[in-house]
């Protein structure tokens, strides 16, 4: 039988540690929506999330309750809806009133997030594709909860250059679009190198094609248990330091587990994926960062970070397969900076800079999150930077991805606030010299090839 | 047999196992296991009861232990035992 102290150290986990669910995220397919008046495509979409998600809010409400663990978000993610647009919508003007039913819908029943305003384009843009796409800057500006991402690459058709040209421009629109609001709107698009089908987080959770009709898949978190765990191990060798991630980590995963289960069988939709990603939140002491300093970088960025940041996302890896037989979406520690308040100060002191974000992101999951940048950066700088990430993510066949928030009329040594989860964050320097010639030769970069790795 | 735990913290005071223990009896729940200890002033307990006869619904039940505990100035939590298993077992 369970004992004291096993009840005490889960209940403090909770109540100190920030231990949370991060979300449970309704995966619903729209394959079924299609239609080629406009009108009726927006009430079948309506009528379908409604219907698959009404319930999901008041579930995950009554598990949290139950289990006497937080379940912080309620999200829903819906197959691309490039897709789903494709004979209806004439127009960009047509596709943002499908996300304006998405954000209408999303309200209803009570949901954090919807995520899937997506188009896939890693090998080519169909009409629709590019409609969507340069929908997104209008879309973002006049919804709140609606998620947008594009695909522009993966390890197998290489990176649609095209397309990573036009989001150079299209991250750069949505932030003048939403310039009252400190350029918000970026913080709600994503730019993906092999995304995953599966995944629940935002802002680039979205319905693969190649998903059942609905499903439950759960992220968890918890960066303050694994560093409450590290500080009895201060000083000790690597192997009492990677052994302790993973137990923890196990501990972690498992209450997602228990949940993703629960939500499952209550709602009865089948259970996909556990997403065992260390998510931090700005609140203190729930920060990845914090982490990394404790296993012994003085601030994130200072030279190790890549390789402490390499072994903790293994170790979580590895505890966490050992708790769940399904795991997936983007499984690792995730590295936002103004989500994070370790990141900031790390930032702020000087010892974090853009390009050692890029190199971190080569040994974790996601990629370049939520960084502001000047407001003034050229559109041609922004596509370099996400040329870049898209790079690391085809040769080293991992997901990764770009979430910069160019933030009009700020520039450098100034912050930005977003609020809530999304946190504050100093506006870091981006190198300037120029890549025009580069990136705007049009064309795809071919795919690479599997072997002489080195 | 729908096993819970019940966990209550708090300030040491005259009667906090005594009414806590009447409100699970009038609730029908049915005690499996007590231990408690006192560390420094604060009262520490752990129950492991049975829900299994219990008419009302989880909620209610919470939000009842919830109020108890705020009259006599202690912090009550249940939670099904399901997560302390899924934790600490393999």
């Amino acid at each position: 039988m369970i004992n004291f102290t096993e009840v005490a150290e889960t209940n403090s986990m909770i109540e100190k540690e920030n231990l949370d669910v991060r979300t449970i995220t309704m995966g619903i397919s729209l394959l079924d929506c299609i239609d080629t008046d406009l009108n009726k495509l927006c009430d079948n979409i309506y009528n379908k999330i409604y219907e698959s998600a009404k319930d999901l809010v008041k579930t995950g409400d009554e598990i949290s309750k139950e289990f006497g663990v937080p379940i912080v978000n309620k999200r829903i993610s819906i197959t691309p809806i490039a897709m789903i647009g494709s004979s209806a919508c004439k127009s960009s003007d047509d596709f943002v009133q499908i996300a304006k039913t998405l954000d209408k819908v999303a309200k209803a029943v009570g949901v954090n997030f919807i995520g899937g305003y997506s188009a896939l384009v890693s090998k080519g843009m169909t009409t629709s594709d590019r409609l969507l796409i340069e929908s997104i800057p209008k879309a973002l500006a006049c919804t709140d909860v609606v998620c947008s991402s594009v695909n522009v690459g993966s390890t197998k058709t290489g990176i649609n250059m095209d397309a990573v040209r036009l989001m150079g421009t299209i991250v750069k629109k949505t932030a003048e679009e939403t310039k009252e609001n400190d350029s918000l709107g970026c913080a709600k698009l994503v730019i993906f190198c092999n995304a995953p089908d599966d995944n629940p987080f935002m802002a680039g959770a979205f319905h693969g094609v190649t998903e059942a009709d609905k499903i439950i898949n759960v992220g968890v978190s918890g960066p303050g248990v694994v560093k409450t765990a590290l500080e009895q191990v201060r000083g000790e060798s690597f192997e009492v330091l990677c052994e302790t991630i993973k137990k923890t980590a196990f501990k972690v995963t498992r209450v997602g587990q228990l949940v993703a289960k629960q939500a499952s069988a209550r709602l009865g939709v089948p259970f996909g994926i556990i997403d065992l990603s260390l998510a931090p939140t700005p609140a203190i002491g729930d920060s990845v960062a914090d982490i990394l300093h404790e296993i012994g970088v003085e601030h994130a960025g200072a030279p190790g970070t890549t390789a402490a940041l390499a072994l903790l996302n293994d170790q979580v890896k590895k505890g966490g397969v050992m708790a769940s037989s399904y795991v997936g979406g983007l499984s690792g520690a995730f590295i936002p900076v103004s989500e994070d308040q370790g990141m900031i100060n790390a930032v702020e002191a000087g010892a974090l800079t853009i390009e050692k974000l890029e190199a971190m992101t080569c040994v974790c999951s996601v990629g370049l999150d939520m960084i502001a940048i000047p407001g003034d950066t050229k559109d041609t700088t922004i596509a370099g930077i996400i040329a870049d990430e898209m790079a690391i993510g085809m040769i080293n066949q991992k997901t990764t991805a770009v979430r910069l928030i160019p933030v009009i009329g700020k520039g450098v040594g100034e912050t930005v606030e977003f609020g809530g989860l999304l946190g504050y964050a100093p506006i870091m320097p981006v190198n300037n010299f120029g890549c025009e010639n580069f990136v705007n030769r049009g064309g795809r970069i071919p795919a690479p090839v599997h072997s002489f790795k080195n | 047999m729908k096993k819970v735990i019940i966990t209550v913290v708090g300030k040491d005071t005259v009667g906090i196992i005594a009414k806590v223990c009447s409100y699970l009896a009038d609730a029908e729940i049915n005690i499996l296991d007590i231990s408690q200890t006192i560390v420094s002033g604060y009262f520490n307990m752990m129950m492991v009861v049975d829900f299994g006869k219990v008419t009302k619904s989880f909620d209610t039940i919470s939000s009842e232990l919830d109020e108890l505990g705020n009259e006599i100035g202690v912090m009550i939590k249940c939670q099904r035992e399901e997560i302390f298993d899924s934790m600490h077992r393999i």
